[in-house]
């Protein structure tokens, strides 16, 4: 490797369509990679870039056309094949071990062995290459600790290290991102130049469209399944561009919200609350009326301040005041008292998947609804009807399981919930993650729809230009406290950083 | 959604017809009157005591003592009907029942302890006293008013069938039409987003292991009451043939998925099969293995289904 020419072609397909009963999820699509080159796969859910990634590791067979590998055609039967071909995909999800060293990760199964004693690990080696190889991707992980102990970002530079190890020459990698604070971001994209100087090509998707002019050196737009356009990153104007290929129509990147001059009054109100080892002394408010934004990096302590808030997790000190009233909460008088909660992982906390869109949207107000405990059908099913009306719900009944709809769809059940219980307080926690461009304006509109009616929310949110762009207010979190509160004039992308990043003592 | 739940349904009704095809086929005594009202007896006696267990798997839970719990609740009352009043004896034996139930509930939901381990432990606890209370004893010869629970007939259908589809329309009803159904459900299909929607999960939880217990209890009446007598040991072969009847049921055991009418149907199956057998004259030892791997076949199907809606 790396003895060829940079921009040798490396993987080729040629007319590539891929049908599901019903679908056509990829239409004669062309597609290259070269050596060396970040190639930026973008297009809404549903486009075709998981199918077209399914397909290139073995998971799909394809239904028509052909794939070239080093200018071979090649028959990816199964996952297996295109490992040994050198094929490596990096998933959204972390897909460590988790009690076993990081070193270990990497080598997983191809761990050196004592000279004398060919059962025997050599932990020394081990180590040692584990250390080689994240220095040359430039990563600064200890390859003692558990793969269970490393933030998100970490694990996708322990995942590339492990993908190196083992020679590959394609790199896949899904939404790499999408957890990720910018600090981290910076972090990666310094591994994926390295990837590049070693001449692996890497297939890279993203919504977050502005990391096209980091990463990419040329860009594929996918829609319905075909390829709308590949072009050098040189010849991209601006981002609208891209939208319009991906939507077929033109559309600013961020709806803008009409802030409202008159606000109401304090819905929640925290003072000093603590809990030990995560939130030192966290004081703020939020009134009717008003986004306010929770700004920070990963681990400063947001989600873990929202949990608490929400009644999910105790608290060691202080106090949580909703419209005036000072309880120590559980989730069930939390809700009973008006207060909504958009979690940050909605299959995980926020939807029970195999069932209904109806059962979904109903389950938090079956107590309000009916005191007694006896459901009647009809006005639960107006009710349910009522919110998946308002907020344009695209399922064909109320009976359809939410796992079928789209990531869009399946976050706004989740506030189609909240809504149906008259909740005045909402906390949403990355409210767009992992939502097409549609419907990411959707959600936005819909929160501005919200605070217009006099609802409270607090919108804790990784993607800076989306708590710049909402927020009537923002406070910035770092190591558990909140260091700094703008108002949403005021505040820019490097100002928030600055507070995230250093907690305002740089 | 709703063509696959018929689907479901019309398939088991298959599955009964081709069964019942085959045997009576094979022997022609089997589509006399008798031996129909002979299987939905037996079924009955499965599906009373699986009814309670099925409400606890939708919740994801599960519950290995409702043998022993009938088996103790059972030597209680039948001590007691042989001296008290018939009705102080079953509110008794019921209420044993219920409170094994609510303990083991309060150990899994407020303790944390899994359910596998506290149910099992239950098991041998409720099996420990049934046999120091009875001493390997036996009693037998109930009152006549007590035996019309398991023995007697309204209009030529037995009394236990009746109870069965009674108790199904009433436990149908408090699934799908009461706030405690619902969650049971939500916490089956994802106990975190429950936790996150306002459920009060633990109390759910202690409820529908409660209901185990008393619904053990009131399938040991019935059962005492048929076979007349009852012993310390009469629980032990009961669990493998609900958890059958529940999952060839299409009730799912990682929960949310399934309901009480599928416990029918497959309290039904596993009655034909064992009915089958016997009129085939297949030596008794062969059901504890037919039933074993009916078990598991029908917990794999479930199992392969889930991994194809998981990549699809």
């Amino acid at each position: 490797m790396g003895a060829q020419p940079a921009d040798e072609t490396i993987l080729e397909f040629k007319g590539v369509s891929k049908d599901f009963p019903g679908v056509r999820a990829l239409d004669k699509v062309d597609f290259d990679l070269k050596r060396g080159e970040v190639h930026v796969l973008v297009g809404e859910n549903g486009a075709g870039k998981s199918t077209l990634i399914k397909i290139l590791a073995g998971v799909y067979p394809p239904t028509e056309g052909e794939i070239y590998y080093q200018g071979d055609e090649v028959d990816i039967r199964n996952p297996k094949v295109g490992l040994n071909m050198g094929i490596s995909v990096i998933y959204q999800e972390m897909n460590l071990v988790p009690y076993i060293s990081v070193a270990k990760n990497i080598f997983l199964g191809r761990e050196p062995r004592r000279k004398w004693i060919p059962f025997l690990v050599d932990y020394p080696r081990l180590h040692k290459d584990a250390r080689e190889i994240l220095d040359s991707i430039g990563a600064e992980i200890d390859t003692k600790v558990n793969a269970v102990e490393l933030g998100v970002a970490q694990g996708k530079l322990v995942e590339m290290a492990k993908a190196f190890s083992i020679k590959a020459s394609i790199l896949v990698m899904d939404e790499p991102t999408a957890a990720l604070t910018q600090k981290e971001l910076d972090e990666l994209f310094r591994s994926i130049e390295e990837f590049k100087k070693k001449g692996i090509g890497i297939i890279y998707i993203s919504h977050r469209l502005e990391e096209i002019f980091d990463v990419a050196d040329r860009v594929t737009v996918l829609r319905d399944g075909k390829v709308m356009a590949t072009m050098d990153v040189g010849e991209v104007k601006n981002l609208d561009e891209i939208i319009r290929l991906m939507v077929g129509r033109s559309m600013t990147a961020y709806f803008s919200r009409e802030f409202l001059k008159e606000k109401g009054d304090v819905a929640l109100n925290v003072k000093n609350l603590s809990r030990e080892g995560v939130l030192r002394d966290v004081n703020l408010h939020v009134r009717s009326g008003e986004i306010v934004g929770l700004a920070g990096l990963v681990g400063a302590g947001r989600t873990e301040l929202a949990r608490v808030l929400f009644g999910v997790d105790r608290y060691d000190d202080g106090e949580v005041e909703i419209f005036g009233k000072n309880l120590s909460m559980t989730p069930a008088k939390s809700v009973a008292l008006g207060v909504g909660f958009i979690p940050e992982d909605r299959k995980k906390e926020g939807l029970a998947l195999i069932l209904p869109v109806k059962e979904n949207v109903i389950i938090a107000s079956l107590k309000k609804l009916f005191p007694r405990g006896l459901i009647n059908p009809a006005k639960q099913s107006k009710a349910v009807n009522e919110y998946v009306k308002a907020l344009r719900i695209v399922t064909p009944s109320l009976m359809r399981i939410v796992r079928f709809l789209s990531g869009g769809n399946q976050q706004k059940v989740v506030v189609a919930k909240w809504l149906c219980t008259q909740a005045k307080i909402f906390i949403f926690d990355e409210p767009t993650r992992g939502v097409d461009v549609g419907a990411k304006a959707e959600i936005h509109q819909l929160m501005n729809e919200m605070v217009k009616q006099g609802a409270a929310i607090l919108m804790i949110s990784s993607e800076l230009p989306e708590v710049l762009h909402m927020s009537d207010r923002i406070y910035v979190m770092h190591g558990g406290r909140i260091v700094k509160e703008l108002q949403g004039d005021e505040a820019d992308q490097e100002t928030v950083l600055k507070y995230a990043m250093a907690g305002g003592a740089a | 959604m709703l063509i696959r739940q018929y689907l479901a349904l019309i398939m088991r009704l298959a599955v009964i017809f081709i069964i019942a095809a085959i045997l009576g086929v094979a022997r022609p005594e089997f589509l006399s009157v008798n031996n129909f009202i002979n299987v939905l007896r037996q079924s009955s006696l499965i599906f009373l005591l699986a009814s309670g267990l099925t409400v606890v798997v939708l919740s994801e839970g599960i519950d290995l003592s409702i043998g022993q719990v009938l088996a103790f609740s059972a030597c209680i009352m039948g001590y007691f009907l042989k001296t008290e009043p018939m009705i102080l004896a079953i509110l008794v034996g019921l209420g044993i029942g219920a409170l094994c139930g609510l303990v083991n509930g309060v150990l899994i939901a407020f303790v944390g302890l899994p359910a596998f381990v506290v149910t099992y432990g239950m098991m041998w606890m409720a099996q420990g006293f049934a046999l120091m209370f009875m001493k390997a004893e036996i009693i037998w010869g109930f009152p006549k008013a007590f035996r019309f629970f398991g023995a007697g007939y309204i209009l030529g259908i037995p009394v236990p069938v009746i109870l069965m589809f009674a108790l199904c329309a009433v436990l149908y009803l408090v699934l799908n039409y009461t706030t405690f159904g619902r969650y049971i459900y939500n916490i089956g299909a994802n106990y975190e987003a429950a936790r996150f929607s306002g459920v009060r999960i633990r109390r759910i939880q202690i409820m529908a292991y409660t209901l185990s217990g008393l619904l053990a209890a009131f399938a040991g009446v019935v059962y005492i009451s048929r076979i007349n007598a009852v012993e310390a040991g009469i629980g032990d072969p009961l669990l493998l043939p609900c958890l059958a009847a529940i999952t060839i049921g299409g009730t799912s055991l990682y929960g949310g998925e399934g309901g009480i009418g599928g416990t029918i149907f497959g309290a039904i199956i596993i009655s034909l099969i064992i009915n089958g057998m016997n009129l085939m004259g297949i030596e008794t030892y062969w059901q504890p293995f037919v039933v074993g791997a009916i078990v598991i076949l029908s917990v794999a199907v479930d199992v392969l289904r889930a991994q194809k809606l998981q990549t699809t």
